[in-house]
């Protein structure tokens, strides 16, 4: 085996040994006192903590909270957003008639528009919900787009040749071609959808695990606080790998189209 | 059926102003007739294959079909020079493509493009996906898909033009087994002077851009041709003539200004 090889094989090691190695340094200086552990607690006292809040507290309620909000913002934002991004790719007429506002509205901070999301639909569970579909919609827009825009014109030939009707194209060519960038849509309008519910939740939610980070801060648990962001660390960990499986499933084809 | 060019004309508008792709292009294919084009590279011989594949609309000029009312194209198969199979899709389903277009059920189309991905020596790979063929593999599998849709005419735009010479000449041979027992008309393109004198029965020789035909020429070769067999005196000499067309059409490309000659 080559040097090269052997290097490759061990790059899943390496991960781990990065995060072992971080955790016992901060283990070491917060059990020496060298930064307070008041403030700092030792990793190991947060995933007691943690596993403290997971089996006697309300961890898993706030969890899941969190969660359902995060996926039903992401699926109310993101298929509109699929679906636009989808004609914006296709027709070169629609995107010239959009782009423009998109290019206006993605760079706005969404979570700046929850004041007047709660003017409109008050401050309940639809307001919080929403602003997460309107962070979720853009990233969604945007890879929906630049898939089909990527997929070369001969495809688009080849399906017309063989006598394809617009329906069968978009079928054959157009979903296909551009799944493995709007997977790629699927793991930031995720990541965004997770942190836009954080912030909703610090905001003005009464559960969820930003409202447990609050809390937190505002009681001065700071070991609890600590487990609560490793808990939204280990939602991202877990998009992360439901997006994976999802292109293994869905596009083995596109080997180099790994997000 | 053959069908006849009439005047074709194409101008392209780019951000420079237009540009004449092609400019009165005349010529026939009649029943059964294998007709090469061969010019310099961007004189718009895939342009003219994209017109008769309705792919694209003329800016002047007209193509007739034989037996078919006016506006109305025969069935026709075009097999690109690359990405002309889905990288998404298995041999089978590319090879099927056109069938599954057409409402064919499952089992029949499946059956008839299997025994086409077996014509053409693929039966080993047909759950296999592009990415896992070579190219030469994945050309044979976009020849497989024209067949199998049973075109009226067959429209080929460099199918070898990326192959190794020795690929190439198998392929080839296999080609000419092919429609030797299907006799459809085919147009077929490619920049290799060589290969349009063994295959055609015509070779259409053009300028270079704006594309016209300059000189049409009719091969007076034997059917059943030997591939191999490329240094009759003949070819040799129908090939110096091709090509001292093409040298002057290639000089002038290089000098950036095309005289109409």
């Amino acid at each position: 085996m080559s040097r090269r090889k052997i290097a490759e094989k061990m790059i899943p090691f390496i991960p781990p040994i990065i995060l072992i190695a971080t955790l016992s340094f901060l283990e070491t200086i917060t059990r020496m006192e060298i930064l307070p552990s008041l403030f700092f607690p030792p990793p190991t006292a947060v995933m007691a903590t943690l596993y403290n809040m997971t089996t006697e507290g309300a961890l898993l309620d706030h969890l899941s909270a969190t969660v359902i909000r995060l996926l039903t913002g992401f699926l109310l934002g993101g298929i509109p957003g699929m679906i636009l991004g989808m004609m914006m790719g296709w027709s070169t007429a629609i995107r010239r008639i959009l782009d423009p506002f998109v290019a206006a509205l993605h760079p706005v901070p969404k979570i700046s528009s929850l004041p007047i999301i709660m003017i409109i639909f008050g401050i309940g569970f639809v307001s919080r919900t929403i602003v997460v579909a309107v962070a979720s919609f853009f990233p969604m827009l945007i890879n929906t787009m630049a898939g089909v825009r990527q997929i070369h014109p001969i495809y688009f030939d080849v399906a017309r040749n063989c006598g394809a009707s617009r329906l069968q194209v978009l079928r054959h060519v157009v979903l296909p071609g551009s799944t493995p960038f709007i997977l790629a849509g699927v793991r930031l309008g995720l990541n965004v959808s997770l942190s836009i519910s954080l912030a909703v939740e610090l905001l003005l939610a009464d559960k969820g695990i930003g409202t447990l980070i609050w809390m937190a801060w505002q009681t001065m648990r700071i070991e609890e606080l600590y487990a609560t962001i490793v808990t939204a660390a280990l939602v991202g960990i877990s998009i992360r790998i439901f997006v994976q499986l999802l292109l293994n499933r869905c596009v083995p084809w596109a080997t180099k189209a790994r997000t | 059926m053959g069908f006849r060019c009439k005047n074709l004309g194409v101008t392209y508008k780019t951000q420079n102003g237009e540009l004449e792709a092609l400019e009165d292009v005349s010529f026939s294919v009649s029943d059964h007739e294998f007709v090469c084009l061969v010019g310099p590279s961007g004189c718009g011989k895939s342009t003219i294959l994209k017109l008769v594949a309705g792919l694209l609309d003329p800016t002047t000029g007209t193509i007739e079909f034989d037996s078919k009312p006016a506006g109305d194209r025969p069935r026709n198969a075009m097999v690109f020079q690359e990405h002309g199979v889905f990288p998404w899709m298995n041999v089978l389903d590319n090879v099927a493509f056109g069938l599954a277009i057409r409402g064919v059920p499952k089992a029949e189309r499946n059956a008839i493009a299997s025994r086409f991905i077996d014509r053409v020596g693929l039966s080993h790979f047909i759950d296999s996906h592009p990415h896992e063929l070579s190219v030469g593999m994945r050309q044979r599998v976009s020849i497989a898909r024209a067949f199998v849709n049973d075109p009226e005419i067959l429209l080929m735009d460099e199918p070898f033009g990326s192959l190794d010479a020795m690929t190439k000449l198998v392929m080839t041979e296999e080609l000419m087994g092919i429609w030797s027992r299907q006799r459809k008309q085919v147009l077929y393109v490619t920049h290799d002077i060589e290969e349009a004198i063994m295959l055609g029965d015509r070779v259409l020789v053009m300028t270079g851009r704006p594309g016209r035909i300059r000189e049409e020429i009719e091969i007076p070769l034997a059917r059943p041709r030997d591939l191999r067999d490329r240094d009759k005196s003949e070819i040799v000499k129908i090939k110096e003539h091709v090509w001292g067309i093409l040298e002057e059409e290639v000089r002038a490309g290089l000098r950036g200004q095309h005289e109409p000659s």
